[in-house]
């Protein structure tokens, strides 16, 4: 579903990512795990289209969306959780949600606001409230519902277990397993490689902006290098 | 008395309704892209310049309003697609500087185009004052005062109650994640031009019957807006509604009950004095963010 061959790009005269292949098949969830500052950021924002790409391709649905405006590839069915949340402050919490879903004119939206809302009960109790008031991990769960809205394909996540407590954690990462059981192709980017890995179809270990390890979610987790350098085993 | 303090009160309340309309439009801008367009007082002149022309011309009244808040848009979102979207990766203060040129060209082809004799429209219902306790009531000024309100109430339901206005809104607050939301984001800086220039075309054009207008009228409109949006909090709308009223009451009042002489010093006395105790302006957030 998703190519991606000979990625590069710079900010400014420093190159963040130095020719990465990855692919994520349809229904697969794909981990990819490294410390701060190997470009796992940089990467998925290339694919969402809000970092500037020098180099290399992306394909989405064999189709090439290298170049394509970032809008458009919300509407190919692109949707990301960004690092840190990103939710809209000062607008409720019902609003960041319908937001989530401003490319689609359909009638449907709000059949699934209610369903988010079955998903995360806490985001039906705040509904009215400005997202900005809500705790780090009902921040999170918002994040996700609100891009869950635009009806992803690809469900690209940075970081969403950063910075929340243990509990708040585990649940984070039963509510991707859940969304990966409904069919939505997941593409997971995480600082705790292992309860990523854990979860991953498959994974890839990026260092200084190339792919150094790409296996199965498992294999990876045994492995000798991957315990000494992200698991602190 | 008490018909004089009235008499200032009208007049406050009619040109700082124009302030606020002005300010609303620097509000509007800012939120898009943090600049400030001082380009803005440029939309006033030529909604007012455009439609006396048109109707010195002979066009009837309602035919020139419409067609002079056509241009002014039309120039409004020719100045962000020509000389602001080329720039859009430069820095914010870059981009101030090429509002001001263009502010700059547009008053030299406003003065080209339409020469540099003031001109007036005349009154939209008459010029026989209304008389009220006493005070002499402008009918122009119930226009002035109704169709800002009207414009403000339009523009409060626009951000509160459409999608389109949300992701306006959701575009000022996180660039990043209308991006992500697939809100085009360009497309809603161009459109917060269009919407600026309406907004000061109407201004400048209710208020010619008033104050006259000229190549150069959108100099002071220009700073008393970009005044009354600082005063109120930039970014405010409401704030610019109020800082507006504010600067044009002050204005009046200065000017009745102490000279004339210093009718626009007063109005940046104040903004001085208020931002001095208050520099996020009266309605202003503080400016610390949680990261």
């Amino acid at each position: 579903m998703l190519e991606i061959s000979a990625l590069t790009s710079h900010y400014g005269r420093i190159q963040a990512l130095k020719g990465i292949e990855v692919t994520v098949a349809e229904g697969e969830l794909v981990a990819l795990v490294g410390a701060n500052g190997a470009g796992k950021t940089t990467l998925l924002r290339c694919i969402s289209g809000v970092q500037p790409v020098s180099g290399g391709r992306i394909r989405f649905d064999g189709k090439d969306i290298t170049r394509m405006a970032p809008e458009l590839r919300v509407g190919l069915g692109i949707a990301q959780v960004p690092e840190g949340r990103q939710v809209f402050g000062p607008l409720s919490v019902e609003d960041n949600l319908r937001l989530g879903a401003y490319r689609r004119h359909s009638k449907d939206v709000d059949a699934d606001l209610q369903r988010m809302f079955k998903m995360f009960p806490v985001l039906d109790t705040m509904r009215h409230h400005p997202a900005g008031t809500m705790s780090g991990g009902q921040q999170q769960m918002l994040a996700m519902a609100r891009a869950l809205m635009s009806r992803p394909r690809l469900l690209l996540l940075d970081e969403p277990s950063m910075g929340l407590a243990p509990l708040l954690v585990a649940e984070i990462f039963r509510i991707v397993e859940a969304l990966k059981k409904e069919g939505t192709t997941i593409f997971l980017v995480e600082q705790n490689a292992y309860a990523a890995l854990g979860i991953a179809d498959r994974g890839y270990v990026l260092e200084t902006g190339q792919v150094v390890l790409a296996d199965s979610g498992q294999r990876l987790l045994s492995d000798e290098k991957v315990k000494e350098a992200y698991l602190g085993l | 008395m008490f018909a004089e303090f009235l008499q200032y009160m009208l007049s406050g309340i009619t040109v700082g309704s124009i302030y606020a309309l002005a300010g609303l439009g620097f509000a509007i801008i800012y939120n898009a892209s943090h600049v400030i367009n001082f380009a803005q007082g440029e939309f006033i002149m030529i909604g007012g310049m455009a439609s006396s022309v048109l109707v010195a011309a002979g066009l009837p009244l309602w035919a020139a309003v419409i067609l002079a808040v056509l241009l002014t848009m039309l120039v409004g979102l020719a100045l962000e697609i020509f000389a602001i979207a080329p720039a859009r990766d430069a820095d914010v203060v870059t981009i101030i500087i090429i509002t001001i040129g263009a502010s700059i060209f547009l008053r030299g082809v406003a003065q080209l185009v339409w020469g540099k004799s003031p001109r007036s429209l005349p009154a939209f219902s008459g010029e026989e004052p209304i008389n009220l306790f006493g005070a002499a009531l402008a009918r122009q000024s119930l226009w002035v005062i109704g169709v800002s309100l009207l414009l403000i109430l339009l523009l409060g339901w626009f951000f509160n109650r459409t999608l389109f206005g949300k992701a306006m809104l959701a575009t000022s607050y996180n660039r990043l994640a209308a991006q992500l939301m697939g809100i085009g984001v360009n497309k809603v800086l161009t459109l917060s031009f269009g919407m600026s220039a309406v907004l000061g075309a109407v201004g400048g054009i209710i208020v010619t019957p008033i104050t006259f207008t000229s190549y150069e009228a959108g100099i002071m409109l220009g700073l008393k807006g970009f005044s009354a949006a600082v005063l109120g909090g930039l970014g405010n709308g409401a704030g610019a509604v109020a800082g507006g009223l504010l600067v044009g009451i002050a204005e009046a009042l200065g000017a009745g009950y102490i000279s004339s002489a210093y009718k626009d010093a007063f109005a940046f006395v104040i903004i001085l004095f208020v931002l001095f105790f208050m520099p996020n302006g009266l309605f202003g957030k503080r400016s610390t963010e949680r990261v």
